[in-house]
């Protein structure tokens, strides 16, 4: 065991499996002799040189179309588009081929890609770079995406992304980087996709977050506890496909729920989860399903942050108007 | 002001760098060599090889639009005019080599071992028609203009890093070449250098826009220079040309010099699809005959002739032959199964199915049980 931060976790997890499987490669913008522009693959190129990990021209849809193109090849690509915001250049490579290999191949040939790709709000980017795009991939059938919000879930979920056969997004939330260290195993080992992850228990409202927002909802979750109500808060994981189980079976036990996300309420996924729980547990409801999100504006100019991103105060109004609705 | 200057003259620097985009043809019109510095010297099984699969593909369009007019096909994009293009470049081809055809490129994964009735079946919309046998090296064809050139690019490097002896070979056309894709794909190979082939088949028209509605570049081939790779402008209407431009490319590609683009300059008689296309509203039957006294069938006809390699008898034949493959085609297609919702589902992923397709793969089956 080591204590590691997210950043740490997700280097290892790299390390891991490009030892473990030389089709493994890593690529992308600066990520070669750079180590990336947030370390996250300091020292890898050193390890197992240029020829796995190794930079490319500054164009994210040639980026996808190199993970396609070296599946074809039968090498497990790992590309990382620098931030998320940028991913409206690469969207055809992603949706509209990656995510269909399978698909349209009949089966013939699968695209065994995980592009990592930074995002999140809080610590004053430029623009384009903080925006929580999940809800767009999310949408796309074919696709898994991966949010893990803790330096332990980062590096099983990653190493899992990458085995998998078929295209993941795993998004890395930006503010996680570097804001606590955890105990972190320094051997392989996975966490399932799709699996969700209750990392409180409580028994009077459940509240379903991912990224950022899950530590926010913890925070949210001791105050309340203070005031007196017991609240769960599950981290999503893997925001699709969504792991229903987990979600119901809190749902049946704690009869209300709330959803928070950093998105703007128009994006992300949390429609998706009030929705799911509307279809599947409406009997169990004693207060509707209210969200916790960003406002339907344009991502907040870096100075307005503070305003604009949802935090756990937010978290605390909306599960005291569904504790007392 | 900077054009009078002698030193430096970038109107001229330009004409200076079109000027040696010149395009280059061996065969003439009339079936003649006239460039025999360049002529490859194939063999005369190789020569009548190519000239069966022209006439063949050329059969292959006209049943293609008539089968699509009787509605026993779908999306079709004809080929007439391409022949020389399209199979002469495949002809210079090796099996390991991996194709990355656009839409209208069918005929080239076919003659590199993609059964004919799963082409039709692509034309379909059926599931199967994308299933590619193994050992083949094509993908299936592709819609979105562009995406083929990004995706060479990574083949194209996977070969490379594999250490293979083989080529990654793309297509589009005069069109595409205005697609960022198309920049960047060329762009990445050559950053690599790696083996890869981009075809650019400038057929004059993009559905209705002309060549020249695309770029004030007067060849597609310079756009090579953009990437810093070896770029060729030939004679698409000349099988020997493409063949020679094709081979070459690929000779320098598997010895380690890096990608090449090739445009060739052809034609296509048809519409720009069956969907409707109606070309008599931009193009004109002047330009339509121009283009017809240069038809590849036609002058590689006469080349062949002359040293009587062939004949209307064996034309004959392979039109008989081409005929009942479609025929046979055809009726395979036919019988292959009708698509389910839960074979959809079952083609999604590669590992356990995610819980919202277990799901409505249940709803599904139970629905189609009925």
């Amino acid at each position: 065991m080591a204590q590691m931060t997210m950043i740490q976790a997700i280097t290892d997890a790299l390390r891991c499996e490009l030892k473990e499987d030389e089709n493994v490669l890593v690529f992308g913008e600066d990520v070669g002799v750079n180590g990336g522009v947030f370390r996250a693959t300091e020292g890898l190129q050193k390890e197992f040189g240029v020829d796995r990990v190794f930079d490319t021209p500054l164009a994210e849809s040639g980026i996808g179309g190199l993970a396609i193109g070296l599946s074809l090849q039968g090498f497990r690509p790992v590309p990382e588009i620098q931030f998320f915001g940028f991913v409206y250049e690469v969207m055809d490579s992603i949706s509209g081929q990656m995510a269909r290999m399978k698909y349209r191949t009949g089966g013939a040939f699968n695209a065994p890609v995980t592009i990592r790709s930074p995002f999140g709000g809080g610590v004053h980017t430029p623009e384009m770079h903080s925006d929580s795009l999940e809800g767009l991939v999310a949408s796309q059938p074919g696709l898994k995406v991966v949010i893990p919000c803790t330096p332990y879930d980062a590096k099983g979920l990653l190493i899992s992304s990458i085995r998998d056969n078929d295209p993941v997004i795993f998004l890395e939330h930006l503010k996680l980087y570097r804001s606590f260290r955890e105990e972190v195993p320094e051997e392989s080992y996975t966490i399932p996709l799709g699996k969700a992850d209750v990392k409180r228990e409580g028994t009077d409202l459940s509240i379903f977050a991912y990224g950022a927002m899950v530590h926010e909802s913890l925070k949210a979750a001791e105050e309340l506890e203070k005031e007196g109500h017991s609240v769960e808060v599950v981290d999503l994981r893997t925001v699709q496909p969504l792991d229903i189980e987990t979600i119901i079976a809190s749902v049946e036990k704690t009869n209300r729920a709330i959803v928070v996300q950093e998105a703007q309420k128009q994006a992300g996924i949390a429609a998706n989860v009030v929705t799911e729980i509307t279809e599947r547990a409406i009997l169990s409801l004693e207060a509707p399903v209210l969200r916790v999100t960003a406002p339907d504006t344009i991502y907040s100019y870096p100075q307005a942050e503070a305003v604009w991103l949802p935090n756990y105060k937010d978290v605390m109004a909306t599960a005291k108007k569904v504790l007392t609705f | 002001m900077a054009s009078n200057n002698n030193i430096f003259d970038p109107v001229k620097n330009l004409k200076e760098i079109e000027e040696k985009f010149e395009m280059v043809q061996i065969l003439n019109e009339n079936g003649e060599i006239v460039n025999s510095d360049l002529d490859p010297q194939l063999s005369d099984e190789e020569l009548v090889e190519l000239m069966s699969r022209m006439v063949f593909t050329r059969i292959l369009d006209q049943r293609s639009i008539s089968l699509n007019r009787q509605g026993r096909l779908g999306f079709y994009a004809p080929t007439a005019g391409q022949e020389a293009s399209q199979i002469a470049s495949h002809f210079a081809l090796e099996k390991e080599d991996f194709i990355l055809p656009g839409y209208r490129d069918v005929p080239q994964i076919i003659w590199h071992g993609l059964p004919l009735s799963k082409a039709f079946l692509w034309s379909r919309g059926h599931f199967v028609g994308g299933q590619i046998p193994e050992g083949v090296n094509v993908f299936p064809p592709q819609i979105i203009i562009g995406a083929q050139y990004v995706q060479a690019a990574g083949v194209a490097l996977g070969m490379q890093k594999r250490g293979k002896k083989a080529v990654a070979v793309t297509y589009t056309g005069d069109g595409g070449s205005s697609q960022g894709d198309f920049y960047e794909g060329i762009n990445f190979a050559g950053a690599y250098k790696s083996p890869a082939i981009f075809i650019v088949q400038n057929n004059q028209f993009a559905i209705s826009t002309p060549r020249e509605s695309q770029t004030s570049a007067t060849t597609i081939a310079q756009k090579g220079i953009a990437a810093g790779i070896p770029s060729i402008q030939v004679d698409g209407m000349d099988p020997l040309a493409v063949y020679v431009a094709t081979r070459d490319a690929r000779k320098r590609a598997v010895a380690g010099e890096g990608p090449s683009v090739i445009e060739t300059v052809c034609y296509r008689y048809g519409p720009h699809t069956m969907a409707g296309d109606d070309p008599t509203r931009y193009r004109t039957t002047d330009t339509d005959t121009e283009w017809e006294k240069k038809d590849p069938v036609v002058r590689f006809r006469k080349y062949l002739e002359a040293k009587g390699l062939w004949n209307e008898s064996k034309e004959a034949e392979v039109i008989e032959q081409a005929k009942e493959d479609i025929k046979a085609a055809i009726k395979e297609a036919d019988g292959v199964e009708k698509q389910k919702v839960t074979d959809l589902i079952s083609i999604m992923h590669t590992d356990e199915l995610p819980y919202n397709l277990k799901e409505q793969y249940e709803i599904y089956k139970e629905k189609e049980s009925k």
